[in-house]
């Protein structure tokens, strides 16, 4: 590698280069090896397959929805379809998409050959999990084809108790049970960082990727639970008339959206969470650098699961609560951006006198940075209580949180698949496609939604499918760039389903990362290790993988 | 470790797994080891430490419904003072000397694991369920009084009782005061987190009963009489936690108005 190239890709020689004969995809084969293997690898490639199915639903939403709004008449569909379009989006595209994207995916596969281990603490309640899930996605889609859901995905009571004669129930079971999945991941995860971690690798020797993913998972021990039983209570009060959220029985509809809320906020940093450990992991191999300020960036993530329990009134500030308690919940929003600073500034100071490449993971993660940086600094408007008051409920906040979760989350999610599909698959994607499908997502995510921050602060409410016709300009441009982001989330799966059986072998270290998933075979034995791996350097030690290049031999099986 | 060298491109060799019931390293493989786990010490802490975690989250599971109890009972109090009275303290008593019996006979379960006793456990776990199955027995009971008296909330819940007291015999004076029909309104709370908490509550003890009887045919044919205690230990954990659940329940809906300064 010359100091010239503006590359670090490294591929063996195609002439001779193979797969391993020996991995984790023909080690055993039939559809049966897979419905029933408890190989975390496996899992998080069944995740990965059902997880994207989902997203094209949730996204075919979100296409007839900006279809819809084209127009400022209501042309396309009635209000109480347009009322289900949306509905079926948000569900989808949180419970079934954001909340185990990476998680349950790169998470999954990574985390035990991060730390060092075999698998996962609990093969079998991770298969569960994926069962759990394909439950949940099953009734979703069952809510769906039998006529959907009009409640938003926030159940709110008592429109979901009460006036909806959708399927409800159907939808709020479907939740139910994947939560469950998603606490039984979470679980998962902190008993195998916990408990499984190879000799020498200390909590402050794991890559950043493990600190984030610890954070979420506690987050989703804690959260999703509360979730459960304010979901059961709606089913019940739906089925045989519990008033527990009925104030004509004496209940108080904002307990529900207290309990909703309490895992629904800290939900947000379950999304996101994953996806800056990705950041940090991509940053940190394309600048050749050692991620700066390593202890802050770790324990500014479990700064934001603690922070995160803490604010979850301030989706309710003109719903009633207190003067004193939004006061309160405000101030504390605006602590959660601290650690989400600290994180962005140790990134960019990470890049500073790096030996930066482009590559399509980087091209990703830069993407990331700044769109998730609008979509942060938006939130900090949103989180003041005057601000709030004006903006809530318009498409200010969709575009606030379309930034956080789309550009930050599913900018990081594509970083990560693209980052370790090499290390996946084995393969390697066309490298100019790809560059390609970052820029048109990065140029369509910019040209959906920064309208709709215009839009939201002229006042454009969210959720009616009718909208006055000064709007209309806005609109279309917020349409057309859905149609060209749509573009940029198509071209990855045709590239990378390309890839699989046609692109170039990538031999175990495309990327010359440091990390311990790049010192095994990609793709990986079932085992991962043919020896236990003994950790005797930090995250991120560029020289220490120099010097084992230089000595041409690998410490790892 | 150091020594392996093996180059990067080289096919590896699978990882033997342990045939002649020993790992590579030449440690004795019981047969209950994971091949992922590194000891059997491994196994058995992060097996309980998984178990505490789900605690955990019946914590937090549990904790809404408490958080509703917390809101309610101090809006109002009135009403959940004489709805509460409604509820028979004798059998709340009885119900709560079942389950410590019943998690007594599952902590000596958990010994008799330990010390390797087959026929001890097995007996052990048989009383657990049996008193777990008492406990369900005394509940059933209760929530048929509930029925009976129309306290079970919807159509026909009656407020009669807490509108217009019955006259006690002896003394010809109301046995508890009456409350406004509006605040009687909210006894139907009450009942309802009455009867959420402890259908909750009890839809654990079936779980666990289920559970049970797995472990006892599980137990019968051997498995946990060399030192594989991890599967009583943790279900232990489980059975006790349902037992303290129980026992923030009785004190919270059955004893809020019985305190000596009445």
């Amino acid at each position: 590698m010359s100091a010239t190239t503006n590359t670090i890709v490294v591929l063996p020689d195609q002439e001779t280069a193979r797969l391993p004969k020996r991995n984790y995809l023909n080690n055993e084969h039939g559809l049966l090896s897979w419905l029933l293997t408890a190989d975390h690898k496996r899992i998080a490639m069944l995740y990965l397959i059902s997880i994207t199915f989902f997203f094209f639903i949730g996204g075919a939403f979100a296409g007839l929805i900006r279809l819809e709004l084209l127009t400022p008449q209501p042309d396309l569909v009635a209000a109480d379809t347009y009322n289900k379009f949306f509905t079926m989006h948000g569900i989808i595209m949180i419970f079934l998409f954001l909340v185990p994207s990476v998680p349950a995916t790169l998470g999954n596969f990574l985390i035990p050959i991060m730390i060092g281990a075999k698998d996962l603490a609990f093969p079998k309640i991770n298969l569960l999990s994926w069962y759990l899930y394909m439950i949940g996605g099953t009734l979703t889609l069952a809510a769906l084809v039998l006529g959907g859901v009009d409640t938003g995905w926030t159940f709110t009571t008592p429109l979901s108790t009460h006036y909806l004669n959708t399927h409800v129930i159907t939808a709020a079971t479907a939740i139910f049970v994947a939560g469950f999945s998603s606490i039984f991941t979470g679980l998962n995860f902190i008993v195998t960082i916990h408990r499984m971690r190879a000799p020498g690798m200390t909590w402050f020797r794991m890559p950043l990727f493990c600190w984030s993913n610890y954070a979420a998972s506690v987050l989703m021990v804690l959260g999703t639970p509360v979730l459960a039983i304010a979901i059961v209570l709606v089913a019940l009060e739906r089925l045989v008339g519990i008033g527990v959220f009925d104030p004509a029985k004496g209940g108080d509809p904002l307990l529900f959206q207290h309990l909703f809320w309490f895992y629904s906020h800290p939900a947000v940093y379950i999304m996101i969470l994953p996806g800056f450990g990705v950041i940090s992991e991509v940053i940190s191999t394309f600048s050749r650098k050692r991620v700066f300020g390593y202890t802050a960036v770790a324990f500014s993530s479990v700064a934001i699961a603690l922070f995160g329990f803490f604010v979850w009134a301030h989706h309710m500030f003109i719903m009633g609560v207190s003067n004193y308690s939004a006061l309160v919940f405000s101030l504390l929003t605006m602590l959660v951006a601290v650690p989400s600073a600290i994180k962005t500034f140790n990134w960019s100071f990470t890049l500073q006198k790096g030996s930066i490449t482009f590559e399509t993971p980087m091209l990703y993660a830069f993407g990331f940075i700044g769109l998730f940086t609008i979509g942060g600094l938006t939130g900090v408007f949103l989180g003041s209580l005057g601000m709030d008051i004006h903006l809530t409920e318009t498409y200010f906040i969709v575009a606030h949180f379309h930034f956080v979760m789309v550009g930050g989350m599913l900018m990081a999610f594509l970083a990560g698949i693209h980052f370790w599909w090499p290390k996946l698959t084995g393969r390697m994607y066309p490298e100019s496609l790809s560059k390609l499908a970052a820029v048109t997502t990065f140029i369509g995510f910019n040209l959906t939604f920064l309208p709709q921050f215009i839009l939201g602060y002229l006042g454009m409410p969210r959720r009616y499918h009718a909208y006055p016709p000064e709007f209309q300009v806005l609109n279309v441009l917020s349409t057309a760039g859905a149609t060209v982001l749509g573009v940029g989330y198509m071209l990855p799966l045709l590239y990378l389903g390309w890839s699989l059986k046609y692109g170039a072998i990538a031999g175990n270290n495309p990327w010359q990362a440091t990390g311990l998933e790049w010192q095994i075979q990609s793709p990986p034995l079932t085992e991962n290790f043919v020896e236990t791996p003994i950790i005797d350097y930090e995250a991120y030690d560029y020289e220490w993988l120099e010097r084992k290049q230089h000595e041409g031999v690998t410490t790892v099986g | 470790m150091d020594n392996a060298a093996i180059t990067l491109n080289e096919p590896l060799m699978p990882h033997e797994e342990a045939v002649s019931g020993r790992d590579p390293h030449g440690h004795v493989m019981l047969p209950q080891h994971r091949h992922h786990f590194e000891t059997e010490e491994q196994q058995r802490e992060a097996g309980s430490f998984g178990m505490w975690l789900f605690l955990l989250t019946e914590i937090m599971f549990f904790g809404g419904m408490f958080f509703a109890y917390l809101l309610y009972r101090n809006w109002y109090n009135p009403a959940f003072v004489v709805a509460s009275n409604q509820l028979n303290v004798v059998l709340g008593a009885i119900n709560t000397a079942v389950l410590i019996t019943s998690g007594f006979f599952m902590a000596l379960g958990v010994y008799a694991a330990e010390v390797r006793n087959r026929s001890m456990l097995v007996w052990m776990l048989i009383l657990t369920s049996v008193f777990g199955c008492i406990f369900l027995g005394v509940k059933y009971f209760e929530y048929k009084e509930k029925y009976e008296k129309h306290h079970i909330p919807g159509v026909n819940f009656n407020i009669s009782e807490f509108v217009n007291p019955p006259i006690d015999a002896k003394t010809h004076k109301p046995d508890q005061p009456a409350i406004a029909p509006d605040m009687a309104q909210k006894t139907q709370i009450f009942f309802f987190l009455y009867f959420g908490m402890t259908g909750m509550h009890a839809l654990h003890m079936i779980i666990g009963l289920g559970l049970l009887v797995w472990l006892i045919w599980r137990a019968n044919r051997g498995d946990f009489s060399f030192g594989y205690v991890a599967p009583i230990e943790n279900f232990g954990l489980y059975w006790h936690f349902v037992d303290i659940v129980w026992l923030f329940l009785f004190p919270l809906l059955y004893l809020i108005n019985r305190h000596p300064l009445k």
